[in-house]
């Protein structure tokens, strides 16, 4: 596209904000300005963009989370204020801004109040790393991935300062699960992000994606068993139906926010928008090649191409959210422990196998990338018929449907044991394994 | 070294989302794993077995509507049965045929609110719930239509029903069980029944042998998830049931399960006896008149419906004066709910909410 290419380097090209930042670090170097100066304003200036965006993505997803579930729950969804209803995160804003803020008098206050704020804090670390285009990265690690899972747990470290400073029962329970799924669903993620690692052959955030433009394959088709146990890894991480249980409401109430009210639950619930909006912006990244897509990426922008890519990842968080009943905690952990972790494990061996035939033959890629897709898709395939067909544990023992008896029909029995008698037959105290 | 454990109680109730109205339950826990139960009643006692005693009978109609406010038709119907009985009303063929058709509404209305809650309570994040009220309203649309109400009915009386059904009542019933709600139940078999987590979250949860459900004198979807065939309708048969032809679905473990597959199918059931019911519909009254301060002779009466719930009894005594001597209702909730200490203990918290959810309970009748 000749004519659109023409305008490429100035700075009102929106197809890559870069350009304006590159002008304003030259009108400044121009202007004499000393290089640790340049180096604050453009650290702020970056700073002010992630943080806006992370903002609008607060008060957008409000709106996209309630109005997508009404959707699937047949009904409208927030309609009233605003045109679509748009004015109500707003509203919900205000309302949780001028309710009291209570706080149990046996809670440690600054545990208690400290850890919604830390909460909010690695969703928005995150932003820091992740490739918005081919020259947008604020900062450019080279362990991006690392950083990343560093970031990633932390979230839950607050969530157990939230829940046992609460001195409540539902929330030390909701603090004890957190801490179970974060021990269990870690080694799945990192063993999963290892070999997308290992096919790039970078940690870099940006590196990965340029593998992924390189070779013209999203990770997703080379690397479709990382994407399935990321994704219902994070999903756990997320504390996101069916994996909610850390805030299991129609158990625990609300969890490790129970005892929270007004703006401090407020940023409990912002946050994990945002946590979500930055595990499905990883998911982009890592997996569907981030700011690239084949050739669109030369005629749209390629920041619009992630923000679109990212929300397709979110939906589909909103769609399972929307969907799906909740696990109990044993059996998240033994998918964590059973499923999760072998199948990520199987797949970094088999990557490891094929990035080094790939390397030690010096074949082209245009023969390795096509049969690596097939090979890993092929293998995905086979390796969840056989754990959800074969190695899972069977819960048909009855039929699904009940029998049908067109008269009545009432069996002599004997009488059980009376009810109300402690029973005998249950291990004792601290005998159970949760 | 061992690190030194000790149980927990944890009150789940009276102000919890899933107990289904204000029954408290105090959970002794042991880490995840329920040790004991003990069960406390009574936060919605509104003493109206007391209250009956100072009304004529027909006065205390209103009081069957807001024991069970989710089947308030079947409460009307099993006290004016017990009312009808005791004075020795005969009861026009038109109006039993009613009695039928509004039972059997009341009774998918009220499994469609227990199945939306009951997977709610598996943790569906409200998904279920919506797509059952949704056919809910369908049903408590037709009542609308013929009694004004759409909760506390009030629409049986004693001698037949409180008005007849207007004339756009057939077709539009017509066109809900036979083309509606047949639809919804088909979603809700490809959706709920055999749906994996919710077979992981309710196989061998909250199991009922045949033996306690018999000895704890069960009924309704918990005895028949137990294996066990027992239906009011078929044992006892009151107003026309005899005349209808019907299955009564039963379960293999007795689990949660099957608890909630028994009352899909049974709304399936309950669409048989309706398209049975509105072809026999005769022509007629729609009541026998009844002195407003009626007077039965002394003596006493037991009648029961077979309620959404399960068995649900009448016992009225009569002194020969306008007001009933004594007044006792059999509410199914609350003995459904006596088996859950031996339904729970061993279990998790998560299975014990799934349990309670699958029991279906109604406070407003388990406290009356």
């Amino acid at each position: 596209m000749p004519t659109l290419g023409l305008i490429t380097g100035y700075w009102f090209d929106i197809r890559d904000l870069s350009n304006l930042s590159r002008k304003i670090y030259e009108l400044l170097g121009d202007a004499g300005a000393p290089d640790w100066l340049i180096w604050v304003l453009s650290a702020l200036l970056g700073t002010l963009g992630i943080i806006s965006f992370i903002g609008a993505v607060a008060i957008v997803n409000i709106w996209v989370e309630r109005r997508v579930v009404g959707r699937m729950q047949s009904r409208l969804g927030p309609n009233r204020l605003g045109p679509f209803g748009l004015l109500q995160p707003v509203a919900d804003a205000i309302k949780l801004m001028q309710k009291e803020v209570l706080q149990p008098a046996s809670a440690p206050g600054l545990i208690f109040s400290a850890a919604p704020i830390l909460f909010t804090v690695p969703g928005i670390a995150l932003m820091a790393v992740l490739p918005w285009g081919r020259n947008m990265t604020l900062a450019d690690l080279d362990v991006g991935v690392l950083y990343i899972l560093g970031m990633s747990s932390l979230a839950a470290l607050s969530v157990f300062m939230a829940g046992y400073s609460s001195n409540s029962k539902y929330s030390l329970f909701g603090a004890m699960r957190v801490i179970a799924m974060l021990v269990s669903y870690e080694i799945p993620i990192v063993v999963a992000l290892l070999g997308v690692v290992l096919f790039a052959g970078t940690m870099n955030l940006q590196g990965i994606v340029l593998f992924q433009e390189t070779y013209w394959a999203p990770m997703v088709l080379l690397q479709p068993l990382a994407f399935l146990v990321y994704f219902f890894s994070v999903s756990a991480e997320l504390n996101r139906t069916p994996a909610d249980i850390a805030e299991a409401e129609s158990e625990i109430v609300g969890g490790y926010h129970t005892e929270y009210s007004g703006m401090k639950f407020g940023l409990f619930y912002a946050a994990e928008l945002i946590n979500a909006v930055a595990v499905s912006a990883i998911i982009a990244t890592l997996f569907l090649g981030g700011w690239w897509m084949y050739k669109l990426d030369e005629l749209v922008p390629g920041w619009m191409i992630y923000i679109g890519k990212i929300y397709a990842v979110y939906f589909l968080f909103v769609w399972t959210r929307g969907t799906l009943p909740r696990f109990r905690i044993d059996q998240l952990l033994n998918f964590a422990w059973k499923w999760l972790t072998p199948m990520a494990l199987i797949n970094v061996i088999v990557v490891a196998a094929e990035v080094l035939v790939w390397e030690e033959s010096g074949w082209s890629a245009g023969f390795f990338v096509p049969l690596y897709i097939a090979i890993n898709n092929l293998l995905a395939g086979a390796l969840v018929v056989l754990f959800v067909r074969v190695l899972a544990p069977k819960f048909q023992r009855f039929p699904v449907r009940p029998r049908f008896a067109p008269e009545i029909d009432v069996p002599s029995l004997p009488a059980p044991p009376l009810m109300g008698e402690p029973r005998t037959d249950l291990p004792a105290s601290g005998a159970y394994p949760i | 070294m061992p690190i030194k454990t000790e149980p927990v109680e944890v009150n789940i109730g009276p102000q919890h989302p899933s107990t289904h109205g204000v029954f408290r339950m105090v959970a002794k826990i042991d880490g995840e794993r329920i040790v004991d139960v003990r069960m406390v009643v009574g936060y919605l006692h509104r003493s109206m077995e007391k209250l009956a005693e100072e009304r004529t009978y027909t006065q205390n109609i209103p009081f069957t509507d807001r024991m069970d406010y989710l089947a308030a038709m079947t409460g009307n119907l099993g006290y004016c049965l017990s009312v009808e009985k005791l004075a020795g009303i005969e009861v026009p063929e038109r109006a039993q045929y009613l009695r039928v058709i509004f039972s059997e509404l009341q009774r998918i209305a009220s499994h469609c609110m227990a199945t939306g809650a009951f997977i709610n309570d598996c943790g569906a994040w409200q998904t279920p719930v919506m797509y059952c009220f949704r056919d809910r309203e369908k049903v408590l649309d037709l009542f609308e239509m013929t009694c004004g109400a759409r909760l506390t009915t009030n629409y049986m009386r004693i001698g037949g029903v409180a008005f007849d059904i207007p004339d756009e009542f057939l077709p539009a019933l017509d066109k809900l069980v036979n083309d509606e709600l047949p639809r919804a139940f088909e979603e809700y078999d490809q959706l709920l029944v055999g749906n994996e987590i919710i077979m992981m979250r309710a196989r061998d949860v909250g199991v009922v042998s045949p033996e306690l459900a018999i000895n704890a004198s069960l009924s309704g979807p918990m005895l028949r998830s137990a294996g066990i065939a027992w239906d009011i309708r078929k044992a006892d048969p009151y107003c026309v049931y005899d005349h209808m032809k019907f299955d009564i679905p039963i379960g293999y473990n007795g689990d949660a399960y099957d608890r909630m597959v028994i009352r899909i199918e049974e709304m399936k059931q309950s669409l048989r006896i309706i398209r049975q019911a509105m072809h026999d519909l005769p022509d007629g009254p729609h009541k026998t008149d009844v002195p407003l301060a009626l007077r039965p002779p002394p003596g006493e009466a037991y009648s029961r419906v077979e309620s959404p719930k399960g068995e649900l009894g009448f016992y009225v005594v009569s002194d020969g004066g306008p007001a009933p001597y004594r007044w006792h209702v059999r509410a199914p909730s609350l003995i459904n709910l006596s088996v859950l200490r031996e339904m729970t203990v061993g279990q998790t918290i998560a299975d014990a909410i799934v349990t309670l959810g699958s029991i279906d309970i109604n406070v407003g009748e388990l406290d009356r």
